[in-house]
């Protein structure tokens, strides 16, 4: 008797509701149009202006500005930058989603937010840094020029700067992640007699590793095409301290545009390739929070 | 008693990765970046003051904040549009449109800079049909405004998103039978309850938008006085060799960017406690 009193005026608003959630056509359809307009406009539409900007002069002229050396010598800059900062962020977002995710400590909130702080500094600022640091008249300055050893204004210093402006990205991916799935797989795994290290490569590493290619997919992107900190470390110097995106801005200043967008158009299908990633990898962690 | 500083854990390595964390936290971004106020410190306060205030930076931080200000704004309004369309209703094309939201977070803010500046000149796919209209975007402070906005909307986008589509039926349910036309549920029932978000939203699009630099000085046209956002000035007093100068700036806009941060993480727990009363 009390369970059928209890379910039946649940069951009479929910018999309701159906059509109450869902608008009028005409709205749902006006805002559904309304908002792809908005996407087309403000993000498909720049997308699309690269492509056709890049192939206005025909193809001929694209595999030119591809192949010419100082783009070549851009691409391989990037791929240095990109290959040793994803890394070094990859090993600390471990260790240090593995510290805030598993253990109770004093500060942890403070550390979270110290590690959330090369999003908000302006890239400008980040490459700023580094200058200030080991420039003519910086701290180490001095020192760096008595031994002849180049930090800002070479390979060394564009590292530094994509290291700092990518370095929260791999930690921030893996602290929820971690924290939700909890550590009782790990207890179970010690009290039945693994080492510390076979815990983490039988149990940890398996259950984390798509949300860590999420956070390994966004760094790269990030990595390879980071802008304003690189710009200020840089020394500009064709063929040499040129990343991709600087050699786009070189080109476009030089009214290059065709170079400009053919280079731009690489860097574009790279930010394709990683959304698609993305999208693949967020299914794959739904999949596996489901099961 | 003092409460010990690690609660007991059977997991092992908590002292090797806190080390290694903390040791590469500091290396990377905490040494660097006081060198910052460190440098700062170096020169008078009235130096300090008189670079700040200068004419020319006062001017800069008027558009940056301005149009930060601006695009943020824009970018609550279209981005709680999509985000509602993206969770409520269904059409076809639906999934590439919600991965196309991520696009700028993807696409190099050089890339975007010079694609957004290519649509907006006079005789660009855009500007073409906004010249005749008197409506000049591109080397005006409205450009900046379009680059911020196309930076900022997918920050709001992510932060409505998960809130909305959390958002409990019942209660909408509940606010229709008690006789509450759809405008009243939606101003009384589903607005209140995306409001942190879309704060939250805006808070992370403003604080992007303010330190932004690729995607905006292509469009701007950095004409002195008028276009001219703050980022640009340090790497104009950098180019000086001013680093006093630059580095001056660089703290205004560190000290902005870190009360954002708090004000920020605050917006987000108060979100979450939101969401959990819910």
């Amino acid at each position: 008797m009390a369970t059928v009193a209890l379910e039946l005026p649940r069951k009479r608003t929910s018999a309701i509701p159906r059509s109450i959630r869902r608008d009028p056509p005409l709205v749902r359809w006006g805002l559904t149009l309304l908002a792809l307009l908005a996407l087309g406009v403000f993000i498909v539409l720049p997308l699309v202006a690269v492509f056709v900007q890049a192939f206005a002069k025909g193809l001929p002229v694209y595999l030119a500005a591809i192949r010419e050396p100082d783009t070549l010598s851009a691409i391989r800059l990037s791929l240095l930058a990109a290959g040793v900062s994803v890394p070094l962020n990859l090993v600390f977002g471990v260790a240090a989603a593995w510290t805030i995710a598993k253990f109770q400590f004093k500060g942890k909130s403070l550390l979270v937010t110290l590690i959330d702080i090369p999003f908000a500094v302006s890239p400008v600022v980040s490459g700023l840094i580094f200058v200030l640091i080991f420039g003519a008249q910086g701290w180490f300055g001095s020192w760096l020029i008595d031994h002849d050893i180049r930090i800002v204004f070479a390979v060394p210093g564009i590292i530094l700067a994509t290291t700092f402006v990518t370095f929260p990205f791999v930690a921030r991916e893996l602290i929820p992640l971690m924290q939700s799935q909890g550590s009782d797989e790990e207890e179970a795994a010690l009290t039945l007699g693994a080492t510390g290290w076979q815990m983490f490569f039988k149990i940890t590493l398996p259950n984390i590793k798509w949300g860590l290619l999420y956070g390994v997919v966004l760094c790269t992107a990030r990595a390879l095409g980071e802008f304003g900190a690189v710009s200020v470390v840089s020394g500009h110097i064709r063929g040499q301290t040129n990343t991709l995106p600087l050699h786009v801005e070189i080109l476009y200043n030089e009214y290059n545009y065709s170079g400009a967008f053919a280079v731009a158009s690489l860097l574009s299908v790279i930010a394709v390739i990683t959304l698609t990633l993305k999208k693949f990898l967020e299914w794959k962690t739904k999949e596996g929070a489901s099961k | 008693m003092s409460l010990p500083f690690k609660k007991p854990s059977i997991l092992p390595g908590f002292w090797p990765a806190f080390s290694y964390t903390i040791l590469y936290l500091s290396l990377i971004v905490l040494i660097p970046l006081s060198a910052v106020f460190l440098k700062s410190v170096t020169s008078t306060w009235s130096h300090l003051w008189r670079v700040v205030t200068s004419p020319e930076v006062v001017a800069s931080y008027r558009l940056s904040f301005g149009a930060s200000l601006v695009a943020g704004m824009i970018s609550v309004v279209v981005g709680f549009l999509v985000a509602w369309v993206l969770v409520r209703y269904q059409f076809p094309g639906k999934a590439l449109a919600d991965a196309l939201v991520d696009l700028p977070f993807a696409l190099p803010t050089a890339v975007a800079g010079i694609a957004l500046t290519s649509l907006y000149t006079e005789n660009g796919w855009l500007g073409r049909y906004l010249a005749p209209l008197g409506i000049k975007v591109a080397f005006t402070p409205l450009g900046v405004v379009v680059a911020l906005t196309f930076i900022g909307l997918p920050f709001v986008v992510r932060a409505v998103q998960p809130v909305l589509a959390d958002a409990d039926a019942e209660l909408e349910e509940a606010a229709a039978s008690l006789g509450a036309n759809r405008w009243q549920v939606f101003r009384l029932v589903i607005f209140p309850i995306v409001r942190p978000a879309l704060l939250t939203g805006f808070a992370l699009a403003f604080a992007r938008a303010l330190g932004e630099y690729g995607s905006v000085i292509f469009i701007a046209g950095n004409m002195p006085m008028k276009t001219e956002i703050t980022p640009l000035l340090i790497v104009t007093k950098l180019e000086q060799y001013d680093y006093a100068g630059a580095t001056a700036i660089a703290a205004v806009m560190l000290t902005a960017s870190f009360l954002l941060l708090l004000a920020i993480n605050a917006l987000e727990r108060r979100t979450r406690k939101f969401m959990t009363m819910g």
